[in-house]
């Protein structure tokens, strides 16, 4: 009974600190759809993208680490540069889907230029962290949690804590809330709607470029990461698309749940039901609770 | 202009009368290549006949899926199980029943759009893609036990009469799809399109105008599937030749969206011309990589350059005319004529100043 018990809790951590993964992703999401009402289908492209130019930099360069971190960091900003000024602005009056379907297109567009620049056969990143059972856990609580998942659950929540003070407590978040809330009287009395879009686009691709370095030491730097990143979409239906914490609590449950399903009712369907289970969990809270647990609760005029 | 045969103008129907002598009598007698056939014409139109799915779900009733490659895989194996275990159906019966399959899996999975609209839709129609696909991957039964995961799909037989040549498949296509394009174009101008279109438009006044919400989106969501169903049937049947879960992936999905978009919204030609476009460029690229630079650049950055190329036009459409190429193709036709006209009152008024 209590190797049961065991194996449940580590079935239940590994879940909840894959879930941190999934976290990390949706935070793009969110910080962009917090500052511009903007659904940015291209973070999972964005992921992929940063994480293959650092690792491009690192291993064709010959750069050092940090400084490929940096140089990876930078090229994302750049990027968002031109995001703002040749997608955003354009289609600044455009409806919410067009958008959208603008930044499907980003996406084709980051993914073939980093396949172009940087080949399509799959990279190993070393971040210096196994992806092995940490060996004190395992002897004093039994529990066998890999190194990277704690790794990935410390990163994320730093840059929670950073993001929601940052969000909260400062000049710029309050900037940022402000335009999100309607951007046309935000600029109006003075708020800079090319900078906050800029800073915006630009740490949503430093995010990025964590989540997928975090990503890529796991599963290899490899074009199945933009798959993977579709799992934010449950992760942000669940947690509302205008939450941080939510963003963080959503990727939890779908980790925990997911592995939970797999493990225990997959067996019974020939497994490999995590590709689909967040989604059908998502429909589920989209039918009960359509703005998320933290998201605002959409009111449409008509 | 007044509708002479149902809700058909007499430019439609020359409209129809030109593809179809096109389609039937020109192509055929000079094109004999087989590659045209089984590498663009088939795929084409089984494409544009997915796309026409995409176009009744997102350009007419205005939701967001992104689902189809799921139907389509759900048709093709509903086919493949029809033909093997009630031969009796025949193969117009299996094409049918196959695509009232996918319909019902349309039903179930276009339920969320009841609740939901915009991206949260398309999470919720990515669920039918990832569970359709598993479903088949996972459960023998649906391939028949076949082990090596790839199925070879049975002949096309009519009537008794084999259906295996290029040309013959092309027929088959050509037949199943000119049938259920002019049935979508009757649907779209008809009472059942308007009501789509006043969902699309604006969903709280078409109800308050009576139009059904569950009704209509429902239907169009079955639609939409039965569409995608039979294409995916044709698209495996005549064009694969082979069943396999993994070639109706999300990068499909992907496709057909583009085809969809890039083609124009809302628009029944826009399918065929994005489908034709989407189909056709990548070969082009090829053509110009293996001819130009003589095969110097990496077939995989052709590749790429490809997808870059199909995100720049997305975004540069959606920017510039969110309406499509149906739409481009539409001004030049208005710019063309009234260039004529301006021409011929430019005469009629030379000709006066003579008199």
């Amino acid at each position: 009974m209590a190797n049961e018990l065991l194996f449940f809790m580590e079935v239940l951590v590994g879940g909840l600190l894959a879930g941190t993964m999934y976290s990390l992703v949706a935070l793009g999401f969110v910080l962009i759809f917090k500052a511009s009402a903007t659904f940015n289908f291209s973070q999972g492209a964005m992921v992929f993208f940063s994480v293959l130019a650092f690792c491009g930099f690192m291993q064709d360069f010959n750069i050092p680490f940090v400084l490929a971190f940096i140089l990876a960091a930078l090229l994302m900003v750049v990027v968002g540069l031109c995001t703002e000024r040749l997608v955003l602005r354009p289609l600044m009056n455009a409806s919410e889907d067009t958008v959208l379907m603008a930044t499907i297109g980003l996406g084709y567009v980051l993914e073939g230029l980093a396949q172009a620049a940087w080949g399509v056969e799959v990279r190993r990143l070393d971040l210096g962290i196994g992806d092995f059972p940490v060996p004190w856990i395992a002897d004093n609580l039994k529990l066998f949690i890999s190194a990277l998942d704690i790794t990935a659950g410390l990163v994320a929540a730093i840059m929670i804590i950073g993001l929601f003070l940052l969000f909260k407590y400062t000049k710029i978040g309050l900037g940022l809330r402000a335009v999100a809330d309607d951007a046309g009287a935000a600029s109006s009395i003075g708020i800079p709607l090319k900078h906050i879009m800029l800073l915006v686009w630009s740490a949503a691709g430093v995010v990025a470029l964590v989540a997928g370095c975090m990503w890529g030491a796991r599963a290899g730097v490899q074009f199945a990461l933009v798959d993977l990143a579709l799992k934010a979409l449950p992760v942000l239906i669940i947690g509302g698309f205008s939450s941080i914490p939510g963003a963080i609590i959503g990727g939890l449950i779908i980790g925990a749940v997911e592995k939970i399903l797999e493990v225990y009712i997959g067996p019974f369907f020939g497994g490999a039901i995590e590709g689909w289970a967040p989604y059908v969990l998502a429909i589920f809270f989209l039918l009960y609770r359509p703005e998320g647990l933290f998201g605002e609760k959409i009111i449409r005029r008509v | 202009m007044k509708p002479i045969f149902m809700t058909y103008t007499k430019k439609d129907l020359i409209n129809l009368a030109v593809c179809m002598v096109l389609s039937v009598l020109i192509i055929p007698t000079f094109i004999k290549t087989e590659y045209w056939y089984t590498s663009i014409l088939i795929p084409w139109l089984c494409l544009a006949l997915a796309t026409i799915g995409q176009q009744i779900v997102m350009g007419y009733t205005g939701q967001l899926a992104l689902g189809a490659a799921g139907f389509m895989a759900a048709g093709a194996f509903a086919m493949f199980n029809l033909i093997l275990r009630v031969p009796d159906l025949g193969f117009v019966g299996s094409l049918i029943v196959s695509g009232l399959i996918a319909a019902a899996f349309g039903i179930l999975f276009g339920l969320p759009s009841l609740k939901v609209r915009g991206i949260y839709l398309m999470v919720a129609t990515l669920a039918s893609q990832f569970f359709i696909i598993w479903m088949i991957d996972k459960f023998g039964w649906f391939k028949n036990y076949d082990s090596s995961g790839i199925i070879t799909a049975q002949d096309i037989v009519i009537l008794g009469k084999p259906f295996t040549t290029p040309l013959a498949m092309y027929f088959v296509c050509l037949a199943v799809t000119t049938i259920l394009t002019l049935l979508a174009m009757n649907m779209a101008r008809g009472s059942t399109g308007r009501n789509w279109m006043a969902v699309r438009d604006m969903d709280i006044a078409a109800e308050s105008m009576g139009v059904s919400l569950l009704r209509t989106k429902v239907q169009a969501f079955a639609i939409s599937a039965f569409y995608c169903g039979v294409a995916g049937a044709l698209f495996a049947f005549c064009y694969l030749k082979s069943l396999e879960p993994v070639a109706f992936d999300i990068k499909l999905s992907f496709k057909i969206l583009f085809m969809c978009i890039l083609g124009g919204l809302g628009t029944i030609n826009g399918a065929f011309i994005g489908a034709a476009f989407i189909l056709l460029f990548p070969v082009l690229l090829n053509a110009i990589g293996n001819n130009v630079f003589h095969g110097a650049i990496d077939a995989t950055i052709i590749s790429s350059i490809e997808q870059v190329i199909f995100g720049l036009l997305m975004i540069i459409f959606m920017i510039y005319e969110p309406l499509g190429m149906a739409k481009l193709w539409e001004n030049l036709k208005q710019s063309m004529r009234s260039k004529l006209s301006s021409s011929r009152i430019k005469n009629l008024k030379s000709s006066a100043v003579k008199k």
